[in-house]
């Protein structure tokens, strides 16, 4: 390299040189005319007010494990546990207990479905094992809340019971 | 109108007439201090609050918005988290350095305010080397940041001292070159007489191309000089965590913080008094209803204008431009800057000898 240096004229370093210059302002205003763009321009700005404006999330954001019941008060959960043994570290715990049905037959139901949220890691694992689609993931992510005790919660609500046609 | 030169006459006279003589002296240099004081408080306040929110419309972001209107608070509300928390020595640090660093930083930011002047008639000291004085004075900060990086017994302040200190000694040169444009131009030292000679037209506008490519390099210096980006190599976050000032927190951070700013707001009111004209008006040749209702604008708010426009500027490149590496900073000065200057300086001279400025 330093022997093709020497090689060189004159008159080509000199050129090169203020090549050299010029290369580097307009590159550099060139820069500055963007950030300048965007200094002018306040409509530009990506940052979301967050208490003010609620954020568009995405309908597959997971948030929490929850229970969907229709309006008679009804959910689609089985008590079939498929969901606890899918999930990695022990967030959901069944409860299950024997309810007779109308025609006298002894049925196996849910009596709490308790869902730990301190140790969810929305793998969203549960959902898939879930054979009756009795749980979906929500988009609700305001989870503080002052005493660790509340994330331990009960999905389904009380009084509630399994939906018609539900296996 | 509003004047500060009238004000500065009446509270003179008020004092002189009720103290008499030593002590009306007395009080008008307490005066004077508390209000320089007072001036590097707002200042610091107001920059960094600046600094934030340009930077943060550059990167399409809001910046501080929730403390007061507009989040006008922030800064106080930084400073005040500053001032309650522990100033740590360490343990292995050369004490009395350690803690004399800081001040030093302060003291040479402080000094070079006294002869800007920032209205008409409105200087602290309109001494006859006004411009060699801030030439010298400027690079006496480099002091303070060595010994901070010195006493602070860490090899990321110690690195981050050593190239700041090659840095400004550097950069001097061509800061000292460029500024040395306008004095062959005015023929004079004095900051008065500097922007007396501007009274027809600013140097930027009256020098042609060789004044504006001495403007460019001084920009360039004074941006090396205050440490800031793209030459912060001296506090690199990304290389030395935080360069001279590592080991320092609160308020003694704090000062090293201000006298950034400060030192930022010295260079830019330098720039705006040799090259933009200072306190002096913009006037166009014989629009005589221009010039008059340009008149009608305090010269104070000229000065500050001018100065704050130049501080945008220098935020604009901090937060544009990547960082130089440390042979590329060198390469920079040396190779381009000092030569161009040099040039340049013999052109100015030329040209002010057969008279061809306007």
């Amino acid at each position: 390299m330093a022997f093709i240096r020497t090689q060189r004229s004159e008159k080509m370093f000199l050129k090169e040189y203020f090549k050299t210059v010029y290369q580097t302002i307009s590159s550099l205003l060139t820069g500055m005319r963007l950030t300048g763009y965007y200094f002018t321009h306040t409509k530009e700005i990506i940052t979301q007010q967050y208490p003010e404006t609620k954020p568009a999330l995405a309908e597959r954001f997971r948030g929490e494990v929850i229970m969907p019941h229709n309006e008679t008060n009804e959910h689609r959960c089985t008590g079939c546990t498929a969901c606890e043994l899918a999930c990695p570290n022990g967030t959901i715990k069944i409860v299950t207990k024997n309810e007779i049905n109308a025609e006298g037959k002894k049925k196996k139901a849910i009596d709490t479905f308790v869902y730990r949220l301190e140790l969810c890691t929305m793998c969203n694992l549960c959902v898939q094992a879930c054979p009756s689609d009795a749980i979906i993931m929500s988009n609700a992510f305001e989870h503080s809340v002052y005493d660790r005790r509340l994330l331990t919660k009960v999905l389904n609500k009380p009084g509630s019971k399994i939906m018609e046609g539900v296996e | 109108m509003f004047s500060l030169e009238k004000l500065v006459s009446i509270i003179q006279a008020w004092l002189q007439s009720t103290l008499g003589d030593p002590w009306a002296y007395i009080v008008v240099c307490v005066m004077v201090g508390v209000a320089a004081i007072a001036l590097f408080a707002i200042l610091g306040l107001m920059l960094v609050y600046m600094e934030r929110k340009v930077a943060a419309h550059m990167q399409i972001r809001l910046g501080p918005n929730r403390v007061g209107p507009m989040g006008l608070f922030q800064t106080t509300a930084d400073t005040l988290k500053l001032v309650m928390k522990e100033g740590l020595t360490p343990d292995g640090a050369d004490k009395f350095l350690f803690n004399l660093a800081p001040f030093m930083v302060m003291i040479a930011a402080m000094l070079i305010l006294a002869p800007i002047a920032f209205a008409k008639n409105f200087q602290i000291w309109d001494i006859s080397i006004g411009v060699l004085y801030v030439a010298a004075v400027s690079s006496v900060a480099v002091i303070g940041i060595l010994m901070a990086g010195w006493s602070s017994n860490n090899k990321y302040s110690l690195l981050g001292a050593m190239r700041s200190a090659a840095q400004i000694v550097s950069y001097e040169l061509s800061a000292g070159l460029s500024i040395l444009a306008i004095v062959i131009l005015s023929g004079s030292l004095k900051i008065s007489d500097i922007i007396n000679s501007q009274a027809d037209g600013w140097w930027i506008i009256k020098g042609h191309i060789p004044v504006i490519i001495a403007f460019i390099v001084f920009i360039i210096a004074v941006t090396a000089e205050t440490n800031r980006a793209p030459f912060d190599l001296a506090e690199a976050e990304s290389e030395l965590t935080a360069g001279f000032h590592t080991e320092y927190s609160g308020m003694k951070f704090a000062l090293f913080f201000l006298a950034e700013y400060i030192n930022i707001f010295i260079g830019c009111a330098i720039g705006a008094t040799i090259f933009l004209g200072g306190w002096m008006p913009f006037h166009i040749g014989n629009w005589e209803a221009f010039n008059h209702v340009m008149d009608f604008i305090p010269s104070s708010i000229w000065f500050i204008g001018k100065t704050v426009f130049l501080i945008f500027l220098i935020m604009w490149f901090r937060w544009t431009f990547p960082r130089l590496r440390v042979d590329q900073l060198l390469n920079l000065e040396w190779k381009y800057l000092l030569p161009i200057s040099m040039v340049n300086l013999l052109i100015v001279t030329l040209m002010a000898i057969m008279g061809w400025h306007l």
